[in-house]
């Protein structure tokens, strides 16, 4: 069978989807998460994550992170090959503990948002973030 | 009704009477004791369907997780048992599957925006100060959708006078287009989740968040939802500057501005898909009323979530319903609803309507109008894993493009020709126009066959609808395989088999694999419509054996 140079490009842009997986998860968060509080007990709720339920472009997906009177909040995404994203820290002058960013995943994964809040404590809040090939929508 | 505050009588038991009648006219389609200070008319999901189509309801329609055996998971028979519908009736025939192709020669064609006309201006007779709401993908599904760029809905529409508008399909027109036609438009364009791609804030130049209505002296805010997936779903190159999402957080903040503006009832206009809707009901509080659209659903009662009710309306022209509710001392008390059905040869076309409709299609009449073959089988293309128009359009695939396997998208839209009926040009491209129609040809190892359907599957069979994107499974043309609903994605596909030679698929080998509606720019092929026209030509009469590939479990 005959292949246009185009359909060629086309297959080759296939292959690189392949790379897509279910679900991506790293051993390594754990880690980070124990160093980012010392081993401390970590609450959900207290901290704010945004992110898209489904990624439109799973290159630079938009992710915020709020959580009021925190002075540092670590953003991971747990399924890349290196979880770590960012840690904001937020000086007492700060007006408010916010940040926006835009990360980059390797498939579908949950990102999460640490927080150091005011009083010492640490807060959780994670969202799966799904990377799909698309099409088909009715 | 037991959780809610709200009183007042609901429009149930319209549909048991009419049904127990078998005999129809246009006043009993149209009989609506006007009920409280404030009327709602919802169409959507009309896809250009300007003329009177059949349109098959699914018999396979698979709820998962929370939403398992509740509508609009509920098909056939067992929808019919569920709202007391007597079988063989007008209702059968108009809301579910079974005895189509017989119903269908009794009851006729349904739809045509003549008719829809005739039953707008009558609600508006009964209350002139009615809204009306249009869900979108309006501009998206014909030959003349296609040629005049989606000029021939807006006029239609502009005709009809709606009030507000979202979107889905709109988009992929490209956005210059989507653009201009919204800048021309006499009615808000809303959609409070269409944002500014490269900034990610609201486009709200174009597409405000809401729009308020003063409306038999309530102040109305609708909110607009568009199609949340659109840069997945559909091409994102044909409008790379927005974004949207379902981005319920700021559903929220809008609901709670229109509120502390006064606002005594909320309406979202949603493009959301039914499952989506419900969660989002569940989330955002201070809705009074969706109107859901973009799965398709005709229901003939409203669901309650808390106390907000959920409008399904249909598609393809086929419904119009009508919600009138009671508004008073700031929040709604109660409401009356009707699923009107549209049966074209019992409601009389708006004679103004038919001609505006004629003239938009005289210049393509001839095109519209060629026979290309006939069909001794039904076609039409709803259920979640195939439909014989997709069958056809896969074994067109194989056979023109000269390939193993074939790929036809998991779209909703489409109307269905019954056995005996001529096929057109145009019933090719009601079902397959779109402005990324190229049917490729490409070479795919066993593996990435299976990485496609896991993917599609999860958008479908995902438990939690947010990450559903409303269609339906990708249709496979080729080779069998079998489904389980209830496993995660990875695990939902199994014993894949090439039909031609009956071998299971070799995850490291290489098929050809035709296909149709890729969302990668620079797709190469002839236009799908081509190849399914070029292949009924051969055939001369289409007769299609039930497809049996697909085994499901999990259920």
């Amino acid at each position: 069978m005959d292949f246009t140079r185009r359909e060629t490009l086309a297959l080759g842009a296939g292959a690189a989807l392949m790379t897509i997986l279910p679900f991506r998860a790293n051993a390594a968060v754990e880690d980070v998460i124990a160093e980012f509080t010392g081993g401390a007990a970590v609450a959900d709720g207290g901290v704010d994550l945004t992110a898209p339920e489904i990624a439109e472009n799973g290159n630079t997906v938009p992710v915020s992170v709020e959580a009021a009177g925190a002075s540092a909040i670590m953003l991971l995404a747990a399924g890349n090959p290196t979880p770590g994203v960012a840690t904001f820290n937020f000086g007492p002058l700060a007006a408010t503990q916010a940040a926006s960013t835009r990360i980059r995943l390797a498939g579908t994964q949950d990102v999460i948002a640490i927080a150091k809040l005011a009083d010492g404590s640490f807060a959780r809040a994670s969202k799966t973030v799904k990377v799909t090939i698309g099409g088909c929508g009715g | 009704m037991a959780a809610s505050a709200m009183v007042g009588a609901s429009g149930f038991g319209n549909w048991a009477r009419l049904a127990a009648q078998q005999s129809l006219t246009q006043d009993q389609l149209l009989e609506f004791d006007t009920f409280g200070n404030v009327s709602l008319i919802h169409v959507t999901d009309i896809h250009a369907q300007l003329k009177p189509i059949y349109f098959r309801e699914p018999s396979i329609n698979i709820g998962v997780g929370g939403n398992k055996g509740a509508v609009p998971h509920v098909t056939g028979a067992d929808f019919r048992k569920l709202y007391g519908i007597n079988d063989g009736s007008p209702t059968h025939y108009a809301l579910s599957s079974g005895d189509f192709s017989s119903l269908a020669q009794a009851y006729g064609k349904v739809g045509g925006m003549d008719r829809v006309a005739t039953v707008v201006n009558s609600i508006r007779a009964a209350r002139p100060d009615a809204l009306l709401l249009d869900g979108g993908d309006t501009w998206h599904g014909s030959y003349t959708c296609y040629h005049t760029e989606g000029q021939d809905m807006v006029n239609v529409m502009n005709a009809l006078k709606p009030d507000a508008m979202t979107f889905h399909w709109e988009f992929t027109l490209g956005s210059e287009r989507v653009q201009e036609l919204v800048e021309g438009l006499p009615f808000a364009a809303l959609g409070q989740n269409i944002f500014d791609a490269e900034w990610d804030e609201p486009a709200e130049d174009l597409f405000p968040p809401y729009k308020f209505f003063e409306r038999g002296g309530v102040k109305i805010a609708v909110i607009g939802q568009a199609f949340p997936y659109m840069p997945i779903a559909n091409p994102r190159w044909m409008f790379p500057e927005y974004s949207f999402g379902i981005r319920d957080e700021r559903m929220q903040e809008m609901v709670d501005e229109v509120r502390a503006a006064g606002a005594e009832l909320v309406v979202c206009l949603s493009h959301n898909g039914f499952d989506v809707d419900k969660k989002m009901a569940s989330r955002v509080k201070g809705i009074d009323v969706i109107l859901t659209g973009h799965t398709h659903d005709a229901l003939p009662e409203p669901v309650l979530i808390g106390e907000t009710i959920l409008i399904a309306s249909g598609s393809n022209g086929k419904f119009v319903s009508r919600v009138d509710l009671d508004v008073r001392d700031g929040r709604m008390m109660g409401f009356r609803h009707k699923l009107i059905p549209i049966f074209s040869d019992v409601i009389e076309p708006d004679k103004d309507m038919a001609a505006l409709i004629d003239a938009e299609r005289a210049p393509y009449k001839a095109d519209l109008e060629e026979v290309v073959g006939q069909t001794d089988t039904l076609l039409y293309r709803r259920g979640n894993f195939n439909g014989s128009w997709d069958d056809l359009i896969c074994d067109a695939l194989i056979s023109e493009r000269e390939a193993d396997i074939a790929m036809s998208p998991g779209v909703r839209w489409g109307p269905s020709l019954i056995p005996g009926d001529d096929i057109t040009r145009e019933d090719i491209w009601n079902v397959t126009s779109m402005s990324y129609g190229e049917a490729y040809r490409s070479e795919m190892t066993g593996e990435f066959i299976k990485v496609i359907l896991e993917d599609v599957a999860d958008n479908i069979f995902n438990p939690d609808p947010y990450y559903q994107q409303g269609g339906d499974m990708v249709r496979i043309g080729g080779m069998a395989y079998r489904c389980d609903v209830s496993k995660p994605q990875g695990e939902r596909i199994s014993d894949m088999t090439l039909l031609k030679t009956g071998e299971a698929i070799d995850p490291s080998k290489n098929y050809v694999v035709a296909g149709w509606a890729s969302v990668n720019e620079g797709t190469e092929g002839p236009p799908i419509w081509d190849v399914v026209e070029s292949h009924i030509r051969k055939l001369g009469t289409v007769t299609l054996e039930p497809n049996n590939s697909v085994e499901v479990a999990g259920l």
